[in-house]
């Protein structure tokens, strides 16, 4: 495939902008439009001065010693850059304001409710970001001698002793660095304990609600996927199981609570029969905020469980990362877990790497990730658990759950919600779009919430309520806030039903009106081009 | 709001937990909550038993390098509209993140010589190891032959996967003594070739040549994967595009991000744009609004997990993007001149602490290419217990090839030395009197 090769960019002349933006710089007072750092900065700008590089020379002709150096510019010679790399330089100032014009173009936890479901966005504290930056753990390298880290390595294992405790499970890895790396994690485990009996067997049962990235993690294994149904109530279907279940089954994949914000009342049913076919059970961690110290995966069965620490334990998604996403084991697991881990070994702590593996861990699956995982996510997570302790916690479950529950309540009456009937909710509420007038979607009510001044929740997820909208609030907001923002969602929500054309349009006040997507994926431009490197329009 | 709910207590909203998974208070051998005051206190205790690399002569890379970071960058990426946002999946609102990341896949391209680059992977390993699976999916084939230069932890994090894809990894330990094994890969390149994989600054730090490679990859059918763990040196060096790479990887650690003990760290991924379609990670594209306006979406999604599932070119979702950030900021204030004079800076620390070594009894010099890193071969002793010993004088002094290649016997004398433009002379000259006292 060859995209856009015409060099084709989606602009258009400055005049017809002038007429939309209606000022002459197209800003709207404090919503300033900004070109691209290619577009406004030069090859000969930079916003960082240098000590002068003079060491060489000044050795070469003071130290009698002939050969080396001299070769090596030789030979650097041969592979040095000839034309220019392309990189535009802005001064501080510049770069401080361009960036800082772009931050104000995105909506963040910082300036509202962030209602995505299965995301969890609750409030990141600032101490979190302080701690992460002190020097002995921001600027301490991965290689250092062991003897140089202790307190990184401590660190480590108390945020472990913790995962371990809250969860109920008989070990931790944490190196996995976000969420499906950590379900790779744990597939792999699985796997390798399969293979340990000698028979790896070749399929993953998903339910046809998971997230997208539990099917694509059991394919990346090497497994092939098969869905499992839910009943009406929004559960997995046992029966449906059970009757899947088979020699061939290397295990189940769940996610609980749910995706559609359910307890699974018969997960340890669940856990018993796949156990009793021979096979294991992972479950995806995403939604652990809800039940927090309040209920143990260990106590359910489960063998392997990831922890978004980034959703769970508050440490910034950063507009998609970095993440953590330490996997809890249970003892028929453990002695695959790849490796490094650290270990306490007569009073100091120690790197279980490749090369001792063999005394205790000779079953591990080998390493995912170079070096040891992401420490300075476990820096913040580690100050989030201290801060909240046990008691906060338990605490975190249970307002978050109370808030979904005070948000399913208090606009069941105008929104349709599927599994209403079933009791509560966990952490998340979750509606369909039943009821909307014809023409009116999910997505013109989310960008409706987007002129409200609100992030949208998550749409179309899960796959199997339809027009489904999963709410999310956390234990972050105060009862002042959900009212608020119940407010919004009930006025478009009214407004859905009524058949209002003009949620067609929104958003109308956001830095952006609807974006072509469907343009952006035909004539693709993922990078910038200069304009005279672009032929003239197509 | 108990009452809105219909339920007389917390209690009650758990009632679909299993009676025998209900926990009836807190978690034990847990601490309660603790003030702002104290948390802080117990992290600074922990913090001060490590040796910060700010604190004494620093002398460590092998994936992981020690750059000066411009104030400005960290105080940009805490800005709450970037460190509290989400994945963009809501364009309207979240411009800020998505023009940065098209700012982001342009800067890697061109650094890297590509056509195209993603938004982020987790980091140079996990995006090395989706390269060989890319080029397993283009060219429908197999073996993989990674060169002897290539990161020991790739190489771990590879053969970790292949073993369950399937796939083969044809790897051997680096030789001292020689420049480059290229002669050796262009030998075993054969019509089962998925790929070759080689590094660039390799991990003794060697810098070679791979027009060659790239040509008899591309005549078997192959492709070549390029891996770039120091990008700076790409401020003087070719780029591995320039040579013929396919695709070219690598870890953006060294612009903006710092060491923090391995992570996070930001995976970069670019290749030729006939292949962008098997690309993992998310890509972020220009497009008009419905008033015309340009602004950018998340694009080219069939790829990916959410959409694709099961079929998806990887499992990967959240990614380093706040770390990307922090490299697209570093490197915009750099800019063209400011990344040349910043590798020329390293190259020249590095020839100055190369030459003064070379000088000196009981270690040899082992590199006749290098950019701000080389390997020492002591005479007489192993390098591991030597840079334990270095450590216990306070110098940070390298990294021992018996660490990261144990057992190998016939590398425990190397000594891997980085020296960027933060070692001062006095730091260079302070660790080479030390290392000769302990050499003697």
């Amino acid at each position: 495939m060859t995209i856009n090769e015409g060099g084709w960019r989606p602009e258009r002349p400055q005049a017809e902008r002038r007429a939309h933006g209606g000022t002459h710089t197209g800003n709207r007072a404090l919503m300033l439009e900004e070109p691209l750092n290619f577009e406004i900065g030069t090859l000969e700008a930079t916003g960082v001065d240098f000590e002068p590089a003079n060491m060489g020379p000044e050795v070469r002709s003071s130290i009698p010693w002939e050969g080396a150096v001299d070769d090596v510019y030789y030979e650097m010679r041969e592979l040095a850059r000839g034309a220019p790399i392309g990189l535009p330089g802005l001064s501080e100032p510049e770069t401080v304001r361009h960036y800082t014009r772009l931050s104000r173009q995105n909506y963040a936890i910082d300036l509202g409710l962030f209602p995505l479901g299965s995301c969890t966005m609750k409030h990141n504290p600032r101490l979190n970001e302080k701690v992460a930056r002190m020097p002995g753990f921001a600027d301490i390298h991965p290689l250092q001698p062991v003897e140089t880290v202790q307190g990184a390595l401590e660190l480590i294992n108390i945020l472990a002793d913790w995962l371990v405790r809250l969860t109920g499970m008989h070990s931790v890895t944490m190196s996995p660095k976000a969420g499906a790396h950590g379900e790779l994690c744990g597939v792999l485990a699985i796997r390798s304990a399969l293979e340990a009996r000698g028979d790896a067997r070749e399929v993953i049962l998903v339910p046809e609600s998971a997230h997208g990235t539990n099917p694509a993690t059991a394919a990346f294994a090497g497994y092939r996927v098969e869905n499992i149904p839910a009943t009406a109530a929004g559960r997995v279907d046992l029966d449906a199981l059970k009757a899947r279940l088979g020699p061939d089954v290397a295990g189940l994949m769940i996610t609980n609570p749910n995706t559609c914000g359910l307890f699974e009342p018969e997960m340890i049913a669940i856990s018993q029969a796949v156990h009793a076919a021979g096979g294991l059970v992972y479950c995806d961690g995403a939604n652990f905020n809800a039940i927090v110290g309040r209920v143990r995966p260990g106590d359910l069965g489960i063998d392997a469980m990831h922890i978004n620490l980034h959703k769970t334990f508050s440490t910034p998604h950063g507009g998609g990362g970095p993440g953590s996403g330490p996997v809890v084991f249970s003892a028929a697991l453990t002695p695959f877990a790849p490796l490094p881990f650290v270990e306490k070994r007569d009073g100091a702590y120690a790197l279980v790497e490749e090369e001792n593996a063999g005394e205790h861990h000779g079953a591990s699956f080998g390493r995912m990730v170079a070096f040891h995982g992401q420490m300075g996510m476990f820096t913040r997570a580690l100050a989030y658990m201290m801060s909240h302790g046990a008691d906060g916690l338990r605490q975190v479950a249970e307002d978050a759950v109370l808030n979904a529950n005070y948000v399913l309540r208090s606009l069941d009456d105008v929104l349709d919600a599927p599994f209403g009937a079933s009791g509560p909710c966990m952490h998340e509420a979750l509606f369909s779009d039943k009821g909307f007038a014809p023409g009116l979607s999910t997505l013109d009510l989310a960008k409706a919430l987007i002129d409200e001044g609100y992030h949208p929740m998550t749409m179309y997820f899960p796959l199997v309520v339809h027009g489904a909208m999963l709410i999310e609030p956390t234990e972050t907001e105060s009862k002042a806030a959900l009212d608020e923002f119940i407010g919004a969602l009930r006025s478009v929500a009214q407004r859905a039903k009524a058949g209002d054309e003009a949620l067609k349009a929104a958003p109308v006040f956001a830095p952006r009106r609807r974006l072509d997507e469907t343009l952006a994926a035909r004539k693709p431009v993922l990078v910038y081009k200069d304009p005279a490197e672009q032929s003239p329009s197509p | 709001m108990l009452a809105v709910v219909g339920a007389s207590s917390i209690d009650d909203l758990f009632v679909d937990v299993p009676e025998a998974a209900r926990l009836a208070g807190k978690i034990e051998g847990l601490p309660d909550h603790a003030g702002e005051l104290s948390v802080e206190r117990q992290m600074a205790a922990l913090a001060r038993k490590n040796v910060a690399a700010g604190d004494v002569p620093f002398f460590l890379g092998c994936g992981a390098y020690r750059h000066h970071i411009p104030a400005s960058v960290d105080h940009l990426i805490q800005r709450g509209e970037f460190l509290t946002s989400y994945t963009p999946y809501q364009p309207e609102i979240a411009q800020g993140t998505l023009q940065i990341l098209f700012e982001f896949q342009t800067q890697v391209a061109r650094l890297f010589g590509c056509d195209v680059a993603n938004a982020s992977m987790y980091d140079g390993s996990t995006a090395c190891w989706e390269a060989i699976g890319m080029a397993r999916r283009i060219t429908r084939r197999r073996k993989a032959i990674l060169s002897s230069g290539l990161h020991p932890h790739y190489v771990s994090v590879a053969r970790t996967m292949a073993r369950f894809t399937g796939d083969t990894l044809e790897t051997e330990p680096p030789r001292f003594g020689e420049n480059t094994d290229v002669a050796r890969l262009l030998d075993r390149i054969d019509d089962d070739t998925s790929c070759v994989v080689f590094q660039y600054p390799d991990v003794l730090g060697r810098c070679a040549d791979m027009s060659e490679l790239a040509a008899r990859a591309h005549e078997k059918g192959a492709l070549l994967v390029a891996v770039v763990t120091e990008p700076v040196a790409l401020g003087m060096l070719k780029s591995p595009g320039e040579m013929g790479a396919d695709i070219v990887v690598g870890e953006g650690q060294s612009l903006g991000v710092g060491l923090q003990f391995g992570g996070p760290y930001v995976g970069l991924f670019a290749c030729a744009e006939k292949y962008v379609r098997q690309m993992p990670g998310r890509l972020v594209g220009m497009t008009l609004d419905a008033e015309g306006k340009r602004g950018f979406v998340l694009t080219l999604s069939t790829r990916e997990q959410h959409i694709r599932r099961e079929k998806a070119t990887s499992n990967i979702c959240t990614s380093s993007v706040l770390c990307a950030l922090a490299f697209t900021i570093h490197l915009t204030l750099l800019g063209e001149k400011g990344l040349r004079q910043l590798a020329e800076l390293n190259f020249d620390r590095a020839l100055y602490a190369a030459e003064r070594l070379a000088s000196q009894y009981r270690l040899v010099m082992t590199n006749k290419t290098f950019f701000n890193e080389f390997t020492l071969s002591l005479n007489l002793r192993e390098s591991r217990p030597v840079v334990r010993e270095l450590a216990a004088r306070g110098i940070l002094g390298g990294v021992s090839l018996g660490r990261l290649y144990p057992g190998e016997k016939s590398l425990e004398r190397g000594l891997v030395v980085a020296v960027t433009e933060t070692a001062t002379k006095a730091d260079i000259d302070t660790f080479i009197a030390t290392l000769q006292e302990l050499l003697a």
